[in-house]
């Protein structure tokens, strides 16, 4: 799978050299004028600056995982040690909800109940015109991106994480209070501290996860392939982004179209790649965790 | 020794002695306390998510839905009130699981089987393991993609539909159900081998000592006893097949109405296009080109309804084996399972099982 779509995208990459990865242009044209059939003028048909999708790909991810780790990780705790058990058995289900709705609901409460929220009362008009000459701000944008992408990976997160910290062998914290330190702390220092892997295995997933999510934000995320600047200060968080799986969904139609193509199975392959290196690290991530199978 | 004995005694009156109140959280650093408070804060809020998201479809959704929208075809009509409703979505998204589950169930179930009892040292079975970590972690687009490359070939043109001069689309209901199983596929290969896992080896030997062959043994001891592993990781896999929108978009065709190709009429119908409730959504959707909002409500409030009904489905199936193992966090490690990230750390089936 992974030759035949290195492939298809080779010729992408021939033609454009490292600058695919670079910036330069509108990336919305190029994509339009291949769609088309007709070459940039001075370009060849392949000509691609990828840089703005790639951008719009970390810039969700990033957040959104850094995100989600926190509040999963307080989450666990919060399930598996502080929750009274008539909480616990109301969160479990929830959590496992959380985890089933399909990524297509989330972008459609998204786009059609948050999105107006956050056009209405958080962008002002004067932030709308500050950026007016260059994108428009239609309340579909890096901020409602990021808060839904956080919302649906924290559940994967979550099992993770309330899984190791429920396996962590319950002698291990009696001793840590044997010792007079108070609960938060001992799971802080000993809990957390077992569980560390199953931590960082299920960031990793969750970052395989968020970068594959085509469809959500394909429709949350405002699809303008504009490089969102963190110099603008608050005004960052309102700017469309366009990252790359949601550009594969939304051009898909052009899966037929030569150049389109290659360019659509290049962006694949970057993904692909990223997925790859990321499972693998999250294979490794979860040796240690081996060592606790025992005691399951 | 003896000296010890009067210190047991209770301390004289006036002399009370003072236990340090480790116990309540009053007595714990501020930092401590803060944390704490936001471990109840980020549980609360969580509930709160999951509530407002459901209410805000369930709302939505009957406020929008109509007994004629689940009754009718949709027709392209920028007219709303006859652009009809989502029978063919429904009829596509069961069709389409079918075709999934056929052909990923009894693959998914055979590798596991052979991972587990055959291929234990092989390397052989190392490689197949990791192939299917690496489909579990590919984003269902770039499988989508890969998959029309793959049918849209002239040789495999006899699976989907052809357009009118001879190409070969690689768009049917038979090619977007063979790249879903792919999706299906770990979440049963990884149910499977769990049950197979928590079988004790005396079981096999036992079934060898009584002149049963390998093959004897899986067919009439193991894979009976594994079945409702095997039914949790293919209401898993419903599950996954029927939340996936871009392997549809791209392979399914996406057309609104079920076409079938002319022919055979089954053959003719698995070769033909059309749609699922999540396409259907996703059409209707601002960043669809239907962009009917009420029918994205209706539509995904039934589909919302379906996956609520295989979620219980999988706690009614796998709650007799989690009350067990509970305490150990096992419902928690089956939910990541269920996502197709990790599987439970497999305990030794020793003697005690």
């Amino acid at each position: 799978m992974i030759v035949t779509v290195f492939i298809k995208a080779w010729p992408s990459f021939q033609a454009n050299g490292l600058s695919w990865f670079g910036s330069g242009g509108n990336v919305d044209t190029q994509l339009r004028a291949m769609d088309e059939g007709v070459a940039l003028p001075g370009h060849s048909a392949l000509y691609l600056r990828a840089w703005p999708l790639i951008w719009g790909t970390i810039i969700t991810t990033v957040p959104a995982v850094l995100i989600a780790l926190a509040v999963s990780t307080l989450a666990a705790i919060f399930i598996t040690e502080f929750a009274p058990s008539p909480v616990r058995g109301v969160l479990e289900p929830v959590v496992r909800l959380l985890a089933g709705v399909p990524s297509v609901v989330y972008g459609l409460v998204g786009i059609l109940a948050l999105a107006p929220l956050i056009s209405e009362h958080l962008i002002s008009e004067g932030r709308r015109k500050s950026v007016s000459y260059v994108v428009q701000l239609e309340g579909a944008d890096l901020l409602l991106a990021i808060v839904i992408l956080a919302i649906m990976i924290t559940p994967i997160m979550i099992a993770l994480i309330a899984g190791a910290l429920a396996s962590v062998p319950p002698s291990w914290k009696e001793g840590s209070a044997a010792l007079g330190v108070n609960r938060w702390r001992t799971i802080v220092r000993v809990s957390l501290r077992t569980a560390r892997p199953a931590i960082v295995a299920a960031t990793v997933l969750a970052t395989a996860r968020a970068l594959g999510e085509a469809i959500m934000l394909s429709m949350v995320s405002g699809s303008r392939g504009f490089a969102a600047n963190p110099l603008d200060g608050f005004t960052f968080l309102f700017e469309p982004v366009r990252p790359l799986a949601a550009t594969i969904v939304q051009e898909s139609a052009g899966l037929t179209i030569g150049p389109m193509s290659h360019t659509l199975y290049a962006m694949a392959a970057v993904l692909l790649l990223s997925a790859a290196m990321l499972s693998f690290a999250g294979w490794a991530a979860k040796q240690p965790l081996k060592r606790y199978g025992i005691r399951a | 020794m003896s000296t010890a004995a009067p210190e047991l005694r209770s301390p004289p009156a006036g002399l009370s002695v003072r236990r340090p109140p480790r116990q309540s959280i009053a007595s714990w650093p501020l930092l401590d306390r803060a944390g704490y408070l936001l471990c109840w804060a980020t549980g609360i809020a969580l509930c709160l998510i999951a509530v407002g998201i459901v209410l805000y479809m369930l709302i939505k959704g009957i406020s929008y839905l109509r007994p004629s929208l689940l009754l009718e075809s949709p027709a392209p009509s920028l007219q709303q009130s006859k652009a009809g409703g989502f029978l063919d979505p429904i009829e596509g998204t069961f069709l389409l699981t079918a075709v999934a589950i056929a052909i990923a169930a009894p693959i998914g179930v055979a590798l596991a089987t052979w991972l587990s009892e055959y291929g234990q040292s092989s390397r052989l079975a190392r490689a197949v393991e990791s192939a299917v970590e690496i489909i579990a972690g590919t984003p269902s687009v770039v499988l989508a993609i890969f998959g029309l490359l793959v049918f849209s070939q002239s040789f495999l043109g006899f699976l989907s539909q052809n357009a009118a001069d001879g190409a070969v689309t690689g768009q049917s209901f038979l090619t977007a159900g063979a790249i879903m199983a792919l999706l299906a596929l770990p979440l049963i290969v990884g149910a499977a081998r769990e049950g197979l896992a928590q079988i004790p080896d005396r079981t096999r030997e036992a079934s060898h000592a009584l002149g049963k062959t390998r093959a004897t043994t899986i067919r009439h001891v193991l894979l009976p006893s594994i079945r409702p592993n095997i039914a949790e990781g293919v209401v898993l896999g419903m599950g996954r097949v029927i939340g996936d929108t871009a392997i549809v978009i791209i392979l399914l065709g996406g057309t609104l109405k079920t076409e079938s190709e002319s022919g055979t009429p089954i053959l003719g119908l698995l070769r033909g296009t059309g749609s699922t409730l999540t396409n259907y959504v996703y059409y209707n959707s601002p960043a669809g080109e239907g962009n009917a909002h009420e029918k994205a409500y209706a539509a995904a409030f039934v589909l919302l309804m379906i996956v609520l009904a295989l979620n219980f489905a999988v706690t009614r199936i796998s709650g007799g084996r989690g009350r067990r193992v509970d305490r150990t966090g096992g419902s928690w490690w089956r939910l990541a399972g269920a996502q197709g990230l990790i599987r439970r750390p497999q305990p030794a089936a020793g003697p005690e099982s």
